[in-house]
């Protein structure tokens, strides 16, 4: 795999301010990820994790900083612009999976594709490719109360990828899981990155799930503290 | 699967809750149409009325006589254009259920006074020259199926002939139209000399005048005349503009109306907040699948479409439910209520004054929950343990 920047990071800043204090998340961060990476990014509670995963995906903008993907620079983005950008570029996983109860698997998973101008019959082969690579076809026609958390995880797995997305972002994908459906879960989202060329970041507590990642970082106190690469 | 289904899917996701906030807005236009429609049947007597005619009736009250000298007397006054005279007649065709209404008249100044009433001017000829003859309204004629040349006998719970009979025979000579659809054709007129003749008290005596002046600025000044004239006789009169007369006719019923307004508003507005809080407790109750659906690439607007689509749906639903079931009501009552409000109809303006509203109920519900989901930050959302 070629070491083609995806993102960069340049002296990022983020704040928050709460009544008259200026609480301070990150300071002057830098950061690069490749494309093709599998990053697990772990960290004490608070430690500002979910907030740069959210930068990332652009649902967030930072206080002060660059953040450049693929050449361009997304944290000067309007919002509308975040918007249409996180749709063709970003697919993202919850830990609580987050799957809209009124509409069953199919219609989960199909739910990106609304954003698209495919036609229904291509929307409707995607939706069965991307089911099918999780494992899922024959329940697409269930209703997310009918089915388990790690089928659950596993439907919104399949609608972070239904639009092929370069890059996919989770946020304790595992975290509301058991020990085996985890493992599933990453070996799927191990799948996704060794054969189909997926760019992964995910936010973990769980040195178990980060093993599955080719590289892990440790944030605490807005910054980067040891890196370390898998085994 | 588009955004209509996604509208679909979370107004259906709570059915009772649905049905309930439909059923409300059902009632609401339920009685909206039913009461909008009464009140305009109502009002159309008044605006039918033509602007420089004038009734001459009894100052005691219009069911009190007038002697039939007055009709000359007033033919003479300066400023009086046409004159004619009626005397209410009412009777029943066969059953006395079936009401009519009829009135004596004098016929060719009726005609002159009511250019309303349209008549092909053979029919007219024999009507004028026939004593018996009857001229019947079109929507009467074919109420009851009749013909030009029918016999028909028409009972009468008020006159009796001399001999004690109460039923007159009339041949039916002409059947007159409206000069316009609203012109109300449901009665009939006969000859005030065959009226005269046959009946046993009444003597010579008129109900009342109707007259039309010059020109309408003349009513005033041709009404005061007509009351002074007659002021300090056995016989004083009140004439007032037809206008006039119809409203204060119909005064009593329409007071009834405001208060059926003023309940009628009430009731949307206690529905209005009703559908609102509903409407803003259903999205506030998504707020993380709304944070779920921006992360996703959904736009802001696009999600304010889908709320707002949402809260007009369910006011287009439940109100046009209650007006269709109105209609069916008025549809229902139209036949008992011929007599009384002949323009009993729910017209396209009422329909489209209706949907205006729903059409309103649905924004000013959904706006404020539909402008939270378009401002709804995700990071907050999420925060916030929505998702
Ligand atoms: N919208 C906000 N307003 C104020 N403070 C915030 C906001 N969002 C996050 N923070 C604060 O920023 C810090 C980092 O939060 P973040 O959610 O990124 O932590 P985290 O590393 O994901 O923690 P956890 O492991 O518990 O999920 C926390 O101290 C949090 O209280
Ligand atoms: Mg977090």
């Amino acid at each position: 795999m070629s070491e083609e920047v995806l993102f960069q990071l340049k002296g990022v800043s983020k704040s928050f301010v709460k009544g008259k204090e200026e609480i301070s998340i990150f300071d002057d961060l830098d950061m690069t990820i490749n494309r093709g990476e599998f990053l697990a990014i772990m960290g004490p509670s608070g430690s500002g994790k979910t907030t740069l995963l959210n930068m990332l995906g652009g649902v967030d903008q930072p206080t002060g900083g660059e953040i450049w993907f693929n050449g361009e620079r997304i944290d000067r983005f309007k919002e509308s612009q975040l918007t249409r950008w996180r749709a063709h570029n970003i697919g993202f996983i919850f830990q609580f999976y987050n799957l809209m109860p009124m509409l069953n698997a199919a219609r989960n998973v199909e739910l990106p594709l609304l954003l698209t101008n495919l036609s229904k019959a291509q929307r409707r082969a995607n939706v069965e490719t991307a089911l099918t690579l999780v494992g899922l076809n024959d329940r697409a026609k269930h209703m997310p109360s009918e089915m388990s958390g790690g089928q659950q995880q596993r439907v919104a797995i399949a609608r972070a990828i239904v639009s092929d997305p370069q890059l996919i972002l989770c946020d304790e994908p595992t975290g509301d899981l058991d020990r085996k459906t985890a493992d599933e879960i990453l070996e799927m989202l191990q799948l996704l990155n060794q054969d189909h060329g997926k760019t992964i970041v995910m936010v973990t507590h769980d040195p178990a799930a980060a093993s599955y990642a080719k590289k892990t970082v440790h944030l605490d106190k807005g910054k980067f503290v040891q890196r370390e690469v898998a085994a | 699967m588009n955004d209509l289904y996604l509208i679909y899917k979370n107004m259906t996701r709570k059915p009772l809750r649905l049905f309930l906030t439909c059923f409300a807005i059902f009632i609401a236009f339920l009685i909206y149409g039913a009461v909008t429609t009464l009140k305009s049947a109502m009002d159309s007597g008044i605006d039918l009325a033509a602007d420089n005619r004038l009734m001459v009736v009894n100052r005691i009250n219009f069911t009190v006589p007038l002697p039939i000298a007055y009709f000359r007397k007033v033919a003479a006054m300066d400023g009086v254009k046409n004159v004619t005279h009626a005397n209410w007649f009412g009777g029943y065709y066969q059953d006395p259920k079936k009401q009519l209404v009829v009135m004596a008249v004098d016929p060719e100044s009726y005609l002159r006074v009511y250019p309303e009433v349209v008549v092909d001017p053979q029919q007219k000829q024999a009507w004028l020259r026939d004593r018996q003859g009857m001229l019947v309204g079109e929507k009467l004629a074919k109420l009851y199926g009749w013909k030009i040349g029918d016999k028909i006998p028409v009972s009468s719970n008020i006159f009796s002939h001399k001999d004690g009979g109460h039923t007159w025979d009339f041949v039916i000579d002409g059947i007159f139209t409206g000069n316009t659809e609203q012109y109300d054709t449901g009665y009939m007129v006969f000859h005030y000399k065959y009226f005269q003749e046959t009946q046993t008290f009444g003597g010579d005596n008129i109900g009342w005048l109707v007259l039309t002046t010059e020109d309408p600025s003349l009513n005033e000044q041709v009404a005061k005349k007509i009351d002074e004239t007659f002021a300090n006789s056995a016989f004083e009169t009140d004439t007032s503009t037809e206008k006039a007369f119809s409203k204060a006719f119909i005064e009593q019923v329409g007071n009834i109306g405001l208060i059926i307004f003023g309940v009628v508003f009430m009731a949307f507005f206690t529905i209005l907040v009703v559908v609102g809080n509903t409407m803003a407790l259903a999205v506030r109750e998504r707020t993380g699948e709304i944070a779920v659906l921006k992360t996703l690439g959904f736009s802001s607007p696009r999600i304010f479409k889908m709320v707002l689509g949402e809260s007009l749906l369910i006011a287009l639903i439940g109100g046009l439910a209650g007006l269709g079931a109105a209609h069916l009501l008025i549809e229902g009552a139209k036949a008992a209520m011929a007599q009384f409000l002949p323009n009993l109809v729910m017209g396209g303006d009422i329909v489209a004054q209706a949907v205006g509203f729903m059409l309103l109920l649905g924004l000013v519900t959904g706006l404020l929950p539909a402008f939270n989901a378009l401002r709804l930050n995700i990071v907050t959302a999420f925060n916030r343990g929505g998702a």
